[in-house]
């Protein structure tokens, strides 16, 4: 429990400055960018390097205070929300590059360095970090890493947990782990590691990170393609992977997406498409040349209505403008954007997009679909009001369909915005009884009393699995 | 600290309910705490503390509003930090209006508050109330300052460290004052200018208070860039000043007066366009519609005033004969330009700006690394927040050095003068002017006559 005498140890450990209870802080750390959750923490706290945060789970730990440590807050699973109060533990203060290291290609960084001071910092030595999920403008490493972020590039490049090749990470007793290290190859016992990346604040605090780069592309073409069947623009997906052709991004914007962003953007696109891909490859030159050449073959084939390749540079722009503001232009339809990332084998994107106009139509609500078609990872996007309680059952209702629906397709609940909250009821339906017991038992070992983020991945109970059988 | 308020009636209003009546719930709703305004915000990237930020902000107001928190003496502070630059706004996928929400919330304190430091109080006042609106007053003030420059007064203050009485903030300030004049554009060179060649439209010139007195020559200069360009100049002299800082102050009452008084008078000179060579002005002008919202006598004015201001460099780019800028004197002149935070994020022109600079014969633009961050003046935060604003003006100033410009360009007296402050203060004097884009433009101008 928090109390002055814990307040005090831990003043004596960062400075009076660096622990905050007052209620500006205590209200603006009740959130994250997940919509609707709210619960106030006990205080805030910064630690500034390994020593104190080790040393600050020492005094929460004896004391018995829940902590829950965060970057910038932006994930959208309720991952950093303090729903049982305590501690939120916020990283930024270590936000150091401590090495890149051109021999190995790798880097070392502290949790809270911001993810696009990050990719710049890189980018002008020359070398390539990929993970670019879309708050990376804000979001941190650590952040990151503790949600598996993924992004668009993930199809081609992998995403976060492709690039952690060592963590060091204080677990819930203040001891301190070092896991990996500038390794391309490490077997030494179980992959601390990966366990470590996606593991939400629940495992350890993540304190430093060593982060594979690799070399940049040289060159990078960009096109658009429009169709008027779904499946065709499915089936686009299918074949220009089955041609062996991996693009570096290959997104998709639904029939309902199209015409709200058109209405936004003024991008004049044909509202009765029922699909546009937009899609990048990079590489060498002629290769890439290659590759675009027998895409857009593929897309004729497939009957695509338009399309679209880029010249210039500036057209690239253009032709991206329509995925780059969908968030934007889904926003502001209304007050409240529910964003999930329910995902898919690839080849059951066309059939998980039709599910999902089924599932907003059967519940009354707007859902609009886009997202990374490469890797099958769908973002339904739900627009609402908070304060419409009605409504926002309908919309709850729905996704619960729609994670069903995902499952039944050989699917995921997330692909890359983490359990958090507000999935913790459905994780079981992904992993099973089994699956949950086994993940607890690693909880149990990592931290025996539930200090750690406590409230999220597992919830208290499962929500039960309607199966509907589609004849 | 807020007190509660008597009413006249005899019943006390709080703070909160003064809070819940002005701020609109439906923006604080939109808000989506995505995060995405966190690096857009200059407090928030100086301190990195979620308080100091957009998103905390409003999630701040949103407690106070629904009763999570009380709207306390640290929650007034921290309303007082925010910058207004608005760049947060751009940033919002939601577009949530930050600008009208931080309005309403200083609004609200303003009604409440008791306490100002002794200079700031009785300085905005003065200013506020006594000065601003009043023209011939600001004249007078010109005339006086004028006299203060030129007749050595200056510099024996100066020399006898009079000016140390004051806070370091207005010492800074006093020593880099542009000279001032006692006329105002009007008297200099009349109030209505034939366009040169064939007339495109005719365009109301907003001359500004501290503008006209302090940057009589750039007014000037304004109208003669207008006339160039194709536009017959009309200067209305019932115009006011534009209420900029009484409505970012929290003195909406007063801001809402000179709106209707600016709207008569542009009205009856028969403008097609309000032209304004200061950001700051340009941003309310334009948004007096939402300003008089709440006044339906005043909504089918406003609603005829607000589309039509624009900033000079937008108008010369987007409606007029861009002039040719020979620039013989400046070639190999190396040149950088400080955005206006409202002229980029409010009147959405960066582009134009950049166009005209760039089409100078014979001059090399260097874009600044954060040239579209906020500079620390924001109005009158640099004398009211001194500590935030001088750490802003001394990164500004690092990146001022990176670019090796000779001229420092800017597009609203604000930043200029805090550009002209960030060089005296760093001793750059030799090596960086701080110059009104409009100037700089006129300096280069094939004057065809």
């Amino acid at each position: 429990m928090w109390s002055e005498t814990v307040k005090k140890e831990l003043q004596g450990i960062m400075g009076e400055k660096w622990v905050k209870d007052d209620p500006e802080s205590l209200v603006t750390h009740s959130y994250d960018g997940t919509p609707m959750l709210q619960s106030l923490p006990d205080a805030v706290i910064y630690p500034e390097n390994t020593a104190q945060v080790s040393e600050t789970l020492k005094v929460l730990s004896k004391h018995k205070v829940p902590v829950v440590s965060r970057g910038s807050g932006t994930n959208l699973c309720g991952g950093t929300v303090p729903v049982q109060g305590g501690v939120v533990m916020v990283m930024h203060r270590m936000n150091r590059i401590l090495e890149v290291d051109l021999q190995n290609l790798t880097a070392i960084v502290q949790p809270g360095l911001n993810t696009k001071q990050f990719i710049t910092h890189v980018e002008g030595l020359g070398l390539f970090y990929p993970p670019d999920p879309s708050s990376m403008s804000i979001s941190t490493i650590g952040g990151n890493i503790a949600e598996g972020s993924g992004g668009l590039r993930g199809l081609k490049y992998g995403t976060t947990k492709d690039y952690v090749l060592g963590l060091e990470a204080v677990l819930a007793n203040g001891e301190i782990i070092r896991t990996g290290g500038k390794l391309m190859k490490d077997v030494a016992g179980y992959d601390l590691t990966k366990l470590l990346v996606g593991s939400e604040g629940t495992l350890a605090v993540i304190t430093e990170a060593t982060l594979k780069l690799v070399p940049p592309p040289k060159y990078k073409k960009t096109m658009l393609a429009m169709f008027k069947d779904i499946y065709g623009a499915a089936r686009t997906v299918s074949s220009i992977i089955e041609n062996r052709i991996i693009p570096a991004t290959l997104e998709f914007l639904d029939r309902p997406t199209i015409r709200v962003v058109d209405d936004f953007a003024k991008l004049g696109l044909p509202l009765d498409m029922e699909a546009i891909l937009l899609i990048e490859q990079d590489g060498d030159e002629e290769s890439v040349e290659r590759d675009i050449a027998r895409i857009e073959e593929i897309c004729r084939s497939e009957q695509a209505e338009r399309i679209q390749v880029a010249e210039s540079e500036a057209e690239a722009l253009k032709l991206l403008t329509a995925r780059r503001s969908a968030f934007t232009a889904l926003a502001r339809l209304r007050p409240t954007t529910i964003l999930e990332d329910a995902t898919v084998p690839r080849s059951k994107i066309a059939d998980m997009v039709l599910e999902i106009n089924r599932i907003a139509l059967k519940h009354n609500v707007t859902i609009c679909t886009f997202g990374h078609a490469g890797d099958g990872n769908l973002h339904p996007t739900a627009t609402t009001d908070a304060r419409d309680e009605e409504e926002i059952h309908r919309v709850e209702a729905a996704f619960e369909d729609i994670f069903e629906a995902a499952i039944r397709l050989g699917g995921t609940i997330t692909g890359e915005h983490g359990v958090g909250l507000v999935k913790a009821p459905f994780l079981e339906w992904k992993v099973g009884a089994a699956g949950i017991a086994v993940m607890q038992g690693i909880k149990q070992a990592f931290d025996p009393h539930q200090l750690l983020n406590p409230g999220k991945v597992f919830a208290k109970s499962s929500r039960k699995r309607v199966v509907i059988e589609h004849g | 600290m807020a007190e509660p308020r008597t009413m006249e009636h005899g019943m006390t209003v709080s703070l909160v309910d003064t809070l819940k009546n002005k701020l609109d719930y439906d923006q604080l709703t939109n808000c989506m705490r995505c995060g995405f305004c966190l690096p857009a915000c200059p407090t928030f990237r100086e301190t990195g503390l979620e308080a100091e930020s957009p998103r905390g902000r409003i999630a701040l107001m949103k407690a106070a509003v629904d009763g999570l928190m009380k709207p306390d003496a640290a929650f007034e502070e921290q309303m007082d930090h925010c910058l207004g630059c608005r760049a947060c706004e751009p940033a919002c996928p939601a577009g949530v209006k930050y600008g009208q929400l931080i309005e309403q919330t200083r609004d609200s304190i303003e009604q409440h508050t008791v306490r100002h430091r002794w200079w700031v109080k009785s300085a905005r006042k003065l200013a506020f109330d006594g000065l601003f609106p009043h023209p011939r007053r600001m004249r007078l003030l010109g005339g006086a300052l004028k006299v203060y420059q030129k007749s050595g007064l200056q510099k024996l203050t100066q020399g006898i460290g009079i000016m140390n009485l004051f806070p370091d903030e207005l010492k800074g300030m006093e020593k880099i004052m542009p000279e001032t004049t006692g006329s105002g554009v009007i008297k200099e060179i009349g109030a209505r200018h034939p366009a040169k060649g064939e007339k495109i439209a005719t365009v109301g010139l907003f001359r500004g208070c501290i503008m006209d007195i302090m940057f009589t020559k750039t007014n000037v200069n304004t109208v003669r860039l207008l006339t160039e360009a194709g536009f017959e100049v009309v200067i209305p002299d019932a115009q006011t000043c534009c209420g900029a800082l009484h409505a970012h102050s929290g003195e909406g009452d007063g801001a809402k007066k000179l709106a209707k008084s600016n709207i008569r008078a542009f009205k009856e000179a028969g403008v097609d366009w309000i032209a304004t060579n200061a950001g700051g002005c340009g941003a309310l002008l334009m948004e007096y519609d939402h300003l008089l919202h709440d006044d339906p006598q005043w909504k089918e004015d406003s609603a005829w005033f607000a589309p039509r201001v624009v900033d000079v460099a937008k108008l010369v780019v987007e409606q007029g004969r861009v002039p040719d800028f020979a620039g013989d004197e400046q070639a190999g002149v190396r040149i950088t330009y400080q955005d206006s935070c409202h002229m980029r994020n409010v009147m959405k022109s960066s582009e134009a700006p950049r166009k005209l600079m760039k089409s100078v014969a014979g001059v090399q633009f260097v874009e600044m690394v954060d040239s579209d961050r906020c500079c620390g003046s924001a109005g009158i935060y640099n004398l009211t927040q001194p500590d935030m604003a001088g750490e802003l003006l001394d990164k500004k100033m690092d990146c001022a050095k990176n670019t090796s410009a000779q001229y420092m360009i800017t597009s609203n007296p604000g930043c200029l003068l805090q550009m002209k402050l960030g060089i005296s203060k760093n001793g750059m004097e030799n090596e960086m002017k701080a110059v009104h884009l409009v100037d700089f433009l006129y300096e280069n101008m094939v004057k065809k006559d």
